[in-house]
């Protein structure tokens, strides 16, 4: 075993000039008296247990409500949270946490390395069915905890002292502390948890360690935050209170936050984009996000199975540019590769044909669907299947008019209620369908993965060993730069391979009010309510 | 009278008995289950979260199991909303859109029948032909339409009223949603009570009375209010239970924690437990105010009381 060496993480230094400027920032602001924010939240979040729920409303809320090893700046960075420093082994196996003395739980219990243990033995424990187990896949054990196969005192993780908290990984894994910010490997109060089972995430029962408290809850109507006055950094926290409403209609809380209720809008209404760019410019803030949206072909049926060229062909002549600029006018970036731009540690693996004109695309297109075997005399019928959704079909209407003209190809149109879509996708019913990923940490691994031959998104059915051993090699890899060769090296294979069509990468779009301050962009789209305030105004 | 209504009763529980047999039996005839999302679970994960809400068992039993909940009161937890049991969800959310229903029932009731009787009285003047346009938009305009032109007017442009939320049911928070539900419930009211209005105002006792001197008002509210309302009563019934289950357009655009929400979202999520729980509390809910609505007929018309007496 490799003698544990002392890193003191670059990282730290990072954040702590960030934390300097964010700081001298502050002091020149002036502040509101009343230090209120209101926050829309898209949908009812399902709980506020960090381990028993799924999606993003409830992981905003959750950010605020709960601390984990790991936290983020208001760009992104990762930062200190309960953990203040951490060692890492030089094969990058073990890391050994050091806990902040001063966090607490918010009715003053300390917040200790045994908490960790029980909440993540809890999240990986078949028994509490948690959406989320697999996040901590690659510490030593979770999967065979999550088959039932070993214990869950099995798990890779110990605590040495109460603030000395042990993790072993499975393999060395760059990504890992961004990984930590997840709000699946949160902690929970044990007590509070024991005592109230199920009930434990609702007001009045709720002990978090986060910034905030759940002061109230009114399903559908909104969830009261207040200032958690035990949390370590509680000097540090500007806002008193913070509402969350689910509003799903995005038209609603555009109107909501255009009545002044609503100081931070999460999503926007893209059939009112130009209005927002000519009427609320400077409120309107699009940022690139680690997200793709993608067409997948059915590799375990024809007309795609077995036939590259087919698929190339119909990828080549979808002008991204003309979907994006023309179609979607929401400043999505066309997609030619898998890994999106601006993940950590990666750079960019493209389709060469990116950089030809238009019309050579066509040209070499035509030849690869004809020997596919398609020409005007046969041609090929296909069908493109989304899920319900005024945004998809004009995406596939257009993409379809594309292949008619071009290739001469006859589309059908068929949409599906999402969890039908969702059923069909699996049971490999479709041809080609709509897609779509967003990465749960910044690593080119979190997209590569997904076409794993084993991994359960893969509705493709894409199977390639050399694929599959690229990213097992990658996994067992210690060395950043010699990891990144790997990853696109399987990239470069991938898109070879053909297996779906990238259409555009994200953007995450907000409206945030003049006077909201400490707001800034990031592409983990993560804005934690401690780091906001309001500016006097 | 209390033998008719325990008979009636008693008669719902067949028909209870086969709405909660069909929409169990429905919902999970739709593919795709509560716990499939764009990620995916490890099947060990789906198998325990499956037994844990006993979807693993054969469909029959699991029938059983929810039969034996709900003769207990319990409608079972929700697969969504994971802190709350789909009693309490409905128990949060029934009395916030009882409460904006019947009011804007209430008000449609008022202005509507008001409007209708005066547009018969004065049939084919100018004040009817304008209450009739006006409902006539009432009725056409729905009210995914009407709410964000009463949001844009009076929330934002006028600041008058908020555009949305609840805030604990705040009267300024309530007056958009109650007006938005009431405008095509007065339209309604107003030409129902119109038509009914004219006829009885050609029966012969109203002509009597008229022939006796008596005077209009007394006449239309004595003698004619009665009988007009037959037919806007029978309207009310299945209006009121449906308005006051709540509405989800109106809930969606105001962000009204009402239970009308949860019949879509909870179809969409295949949230089986809340969709069973709705769809039950609404169907006893329009056998009841059915009821009630046959009670008040006997009331309102002599002629039903006789007929009943002589049966």
């Amino acid at each position: 075993m490799s003698q544990p060496t002392k890193l003191i993480v670059g990282l730290t230094f990072a954040c702590f000039s960030a934390l300097l400027t964010s700081v001298s920032c502050l002091a020149a602001e002036t502040f509101a008296a009343k230090q209120v924010l209101h926050r829309g939240n898209g949908s009812e979040p399902q709980s506020l247990d960090p381990h028993k729920s799924e999606g993003v409303p409830s992981a905003n809320i959750q950010k605020d409500l709960y601390e984990g090893l790991i936290s983020e700046s208001p760009d992104g960075a990762l930062v200190p949270g309960v953990a203040s420093s951490w060692t890492i082994s030089k094969d990058g196996l073990r890391y050994l946490f050091t806990l902040r003395e001063n966090a607490k739980w918010s009715n003053g219990d300390p917040v200790t390395a045994h908490d960790f243990v029980y909440s993540w033995r809890r999240i990986v424990a078949p028994k509490t069915g948690s959406y989320y187990a697999q996040t901590l896949a690659p510490v030593l054990n979770t999967e065979e905890i999550i088959k039932g196969t070993k214990k869950t005192t099995s798990l890779g993780v110990r605590a040495i002292s109460n603030h000395q908290l042990e993790v072993t990984l499975k393999g060395p894994t760059p990504y890992f502390l961004g990984l930590l910010t997840h709000s699946s490997t949160y902690p929970v109060h044990k007590a509070s948890v024991e005592k109230h089972g199920d009930r434990f995430a609702r007001v009045g029962n709720l002990i978090g360690n986060g910034a905030f408290v759940l002061k109230e809850w009114t399903v559908q109507s909104h969830i009261l935050l207040e200032r958690n006055t035990h949390y370590w950094d509680n000097k540090n926290t500007r806002l008193d209170k913070v509402y969350y409403y689910p509003i799903e209609n995005q038209s609603s809380e555009l109107k909501r936050y255009r009545a002044g209720e609503i100081d931070l809008a999460e999503g926007v209404p893209i059939s009112q984009m130009p209005w927002l760019r000519k009427n609320l410019k400077q409120d309107l803030r699009i940022a690139p996000y680690l997200g793709i949206y993608y067409l997948g072909y059915n590799l375990t049926r024809p007309p795609f199975k077995s036939n590259n060229k087919l698929r190339q062909a119909l990828s080549m002549v979808i002008n991204r540019e003309v979907l994006t600029e023309k179609i979607l006018k929401t400043g999505e970036t066309p997609a030619y590769g898998w890994v999106p731009p601006n993940v950590a540690n990666y750079q960019q693996v493209e389709y060469e044909w990116k950089r030809w004109p238009m019309s050579r695309r066509i040209k070499v297109a035509k030849e690869l669907f004809q020997q596919a075997g398609y020409n005007k005399d046969k041609p090929l019928t296909v069908e493109i299947r989304y899920n319900t959704s005024e945004n998809h079909k004009k995406i596939a209407i257009v993409i379809a008019s594309m292949w008619k003209k071009h290739l001469g190809v006859k589309t059908k149109l068929h949409n599906e209620e999402w969890k039908v879509f969702l059923a069909s996708r699996k049971a490999k019913k479709t041809q080609v369908f709509r897609s779509g990923w967003i990465a749960d940490y910044n690593d080119a691994y979190s997209f590569a993965e997904l076409l794993h031959s084993s991994h359960g998104v893969n509705d493709s059915g894409y199977n390639n060993p050399e694929y599959d051993a690229l990213l097992a090699k990658s996994a067992r890899e210690s060395d950043s730069n010699a990891r990144r060769g790997l990853l696109q090296q399987a990239e470069k294979i991938l898109l070879n391979d053909y297996p779906v069509i990238p259409v555009y990468f994200y953007m995450s779009k907000h409206l945030v009010k003049p006077y909201v301050g400490g707001y800034q962009d990031n592409v983990m789209d993560h804005h934690y309510s401690k780091h906001l305030y309001i500016k006097a105004h | 009278m209390i033998e008719y209504f325990i008979r009636r009763l008693l008669g719902a529980i067949p028909t209870i008995f086969i709405i909660i047999l069909v929409s169990f039996f429905l919902i999970r005839l739709a593919p795709g289950g509560p716990f499939d999302f764009d990620k995916s679970l490890a099947p060990e994960i789906q198998a325990n979260l499956n037994a844990k809400f006993h979807l693993d068992e054969p469909v029959y039993k699991q029938f059983g199991f929810y039969l034996k909940g709900i003769l207990q009161g319990d409608f079972g937890p929700s697969f969504q909303y994971k802190n709350y049991t789909v009693t309490e969800l409905i128990g949060q959310g029934f009395p916030v859109s009882m409460q904006l229903g019947l009011s804007a029932m209430a008000l449609a009731l008022l202005l509507g029948s008001a409007a209708g009787i005066l547009a018969a009285y004065r049939q084919n003047s100018k004040f009817d032909y304008g209450v009739m346009t006006i409902s006539m938009l009432g009725i056409s305009v729905p009210n995914f339409v009407m709410a964000p032109i009463l949001i844009l007017l009076f929330a934002i442009m006028f600041s008058i009223f908020p555009a949305g939320g609840w805030n604990d049911g705040a009267l300024e928070n309530r007056i958009l949603p109650i007006v938005t539900l009431a405008l095509p419930q007065i339209a309604y009211i107003a030409r129902i009570s119109r038509g009914s209005m004219i006829e009885v105002l050609r029966s012969p006792f109203i002509r009597t009375a008229f022939s006796k001197g008596l005077p209009t008002f007394y006449i239309l509210t004595r003698h004619a209010l009665k009988p007009t309302l037959l037919p806007v009563i029978s309207y009310m019934g299945p209006a009121i239970a449906g308005i006051i289950t709540g509405s989800v357009v109106v809930e969606q655009i105001y962000g009204i924690p009402g239970l009308g929400r949860y019949f879509v979202q909870g179809a969409l999520n295949r949230d089986y437990t809340l969709v069973m729980g709705v769809v039950v509390f609404y169907g006893v809910f329009i056998i009841l105010l059915n009821l009630i609505v046959d009670l008040l007929y006997g009331w309102l018309d002599p002629q039903i009381r006789l007929q009943g007496k002589k049966a």
